[in-house]
């Protein structure tokens, strides 16, 4: 009895100090972006960065990179995944194995011979377009995963012939069929791109565009206060995505980001 | 319809079967060849090819005592790190799997987990400096107190620093990994080690740690490739002033410093070299940490 009730209070002790660990930079990060010099707090920072157009204009970009990412990994991943599932099972493997590859080229090897190799044409690498390229490779070892758990979780030969043998054609299967019975799947690759991209640093800072966390990290060496804010933002769209990705995903949390 | 199908000759239902697996497989595989598999292999190449044909005057320079000290600082801070990691991250997923934890407790650190193992980079080192830096809110509280944190030899701008910030990401990684496992320990297990008279001490240096340990293994080599790799982090923190091998990488990239190109693609292939052994390993081991799984 006596020995249960010190390792309760071992356990209790153990759970406070990894909680403060992990609640005190949030807390310090909350009151510094409220400081406005001396004694005084207050809203400047915010008031001040809602005026700054590059603000909106990084936020826009990295928003709509993460939604233009999340169309090319759909249409390049679902039809291989599907087509994996259903007919090509001996690609499984051939599979598992490429959603691995991007973790053993880390981002900034990647970005170096992303560069080294393709040099032209201008429209290719010369606008922020040219992120989607690594972005999707990136995403690959999250989106793959919830492609392959979803579609596995489907009877996709029932389905396909039933669509066929109704009179529907390929457009039919993918759209009116396929996506609505994947949609918690779909969803949790999104949103975990969307946390990804939004959050992405390495590509964008060596090739020079003005992301979002590219933004932040341009107002950290100008104003402590505002990129204090803005992580408070940041922290506020990873809580928001992972939220996302636990409700769709019924409780399956999965691990990614941008370190 | 029927009939129709089965009297096609079956030559053409092969090759317009292998030509939509084309189709379908073609776009990712070629997707994945062009913006993955070609770089990675241009590094090659680019690394071992000077002026005059085949060199390995770019792959001898990772001996210099720059790129020496930015490999050990890096491999010195991912080991520190994903140790800090597999440990605390290994008691918490322990910890709150007990019988007995509140059922609200656990989900609130599961979901935790997810978001703070996904909040790193640039947002996170700001968070840092706000807590620890110079003029952070515990360095100064604590100097009211009278402890002078940076007297003491603290700094977060080095790889002591660097091993408290990424804890914030390597710890919930754990829980997250490594959760499964401890959960997969069966009752039978416990219950059998205690009815021969097993305390806690024991069980868990028969039973429980060989039962885990190719689990703790494969999740001690995701962290430390998690942070071998990671660059945001400690680029905004010590804005590229800290050797470690991705930020090198970086300043060769930006023409910071008077290394040659090819010497970056030398140090590219250095860190893909690393990476490729920590994966081959992590592969192993959850093979082996597979045979205990219910299946």
């Amino acid at each position: 009895m006596m020995n249960r009730q010190s390792s309760s209070w071992g356990r209790l002790v153990v759970l406070s100090l990894v909680g403060l660990y992990f609640l005190l930079p949030l807390v310090a990060t909350g009151v510094f972006s409220f400081w406005e010099g001396g004694d005084r707090y207050g809203l400047r920072a915010y008031v001040s960065l809602v005026h700054q157009d590059e603000l909106w204009e990084s936020l826009w970009l990295s928003l709509r990179l993460a939604l233009e990412t999340i169309v090319v990994t759909l249409v390049i991943l679902v039809p291989a995944v599907f087509w994996m599932h259903l007919k090509a099972k001996s690609f499984k493997p051939l599979f598992d194995f490429v959603s691995i590859l991007p973790f053993v080229v880390p981002p900034i090897a990647l970005v170096a011979g992303l560069t080294a190799l393709y040099t032209g044409p201008a429209w290719f690498v010369g606008t922020s377009n040219f992120l989607i390229v690594p972005y999707v490779i990136l995403a690959l070892p999250y989106t793959y995963r919830a492609l392959d758990v979803g579609m596995s979780s489907l009877d996709l030969k029932t389905l396909t012939e039933a669509s066929q043998s109704l009179g529907g054609g390929w457009g039919t299967l993918f759209f009116r069929v396929l996506i609505p019975n994947l949609t918690s799947a779909l969803a949790g690759a999104a949103l975990l791109t969307i946390a990804i991209v939004m959050g992405e640093f390495t590509f964008a800072n060596v090739l020079l565009f003005n992301t979002f966390a590219v933004y932040i990290n341009y107002i950290g060496q100008t104003s402590a206060t505002e990129a204090a804010a803005l992580t408070l933002l940041s922290f506020l769209m990873t809580w928001l995505a992972m939220l996302g990705v636990l409700v769709t995903g019924r409780g399956q949390a999965t691990l990614g980001g941008a370190r | 319809m029927e009939s129709i199908a089965t009297t096609r000759p079956t030559g053409l239902r092969v090759r317009s079967g292998a030509l939509l697996t084309l189709v379908f497989i073609g776009p990712f595989l070629l997707y994945v060849l062009a913006f993955l598999v070609l770089p990675a292999l241009r590094l090659f190449q680019q690394a071992f090819t000077g002026e005059h044909g085949l060199t390995l005057k770019y792959v001898a320079q990772l001996g210099q005592h720059q790129t020496v000290t930015a490999f050990f600082n890096s491999v010195v801070l991912s080991s520190l790190s994903a140790t800090v990691g597999l440990v605390v991250g290994g008691v918490l997923a322990y910890l709150i799997q007990l019988p007995g934890t509140p059922r609200g407790l656990r989900s609130m650190v599961t979901s935790f987990s997810a978001v703070a193992a996904n909040f790193a980079g640039v947002p996170l080192a700001f968070a840092f400096i706000a807590t620890l830096g110079n003029l952070g809110m515990i360095t100064l509280w604590l100097k009211n107190l009278g402890i002078d944190l940076y007297g003491s030899g603290f700094s977060l701008y080095s790889v002591s620093g660097l091993i408290v910030v990424y804890a914030y990401f390597q710890i919930p990684l754990m829980v997250i990994i490594i959760t499964p496992a401890i959960e997969g320990l069966r009752r039978e297990w416990r219950e059998a080690a205690d009815s021969l008279g097993a305390g806690r001490w024991e069980y868990w240096r028969h039973v429980g740690l060989p039962i885990l340990w190719p689990s703790l293994l494969s999740a001690f080599l995701l962290l430390f490739g998690n942070a071998f790799s990671a660059y945001a982090t400690p680029y905004a923190l010590t804005s590229g002033i800290l050797a470690l091998v991705p930020v090198e990488i970086s300043n060769v990239l930006s023409g910071n410093v008077m290394l040659s190109q090819q010497t970056g693609a030398a140090l590219a292939l250095g860190m893909i070299g690393v990476m490729v052994v920590v994966i081959l390993i992590y592969a192993l081991a959850m093979r082996r940490a597979g045979r205990w799984s219910r299946s």
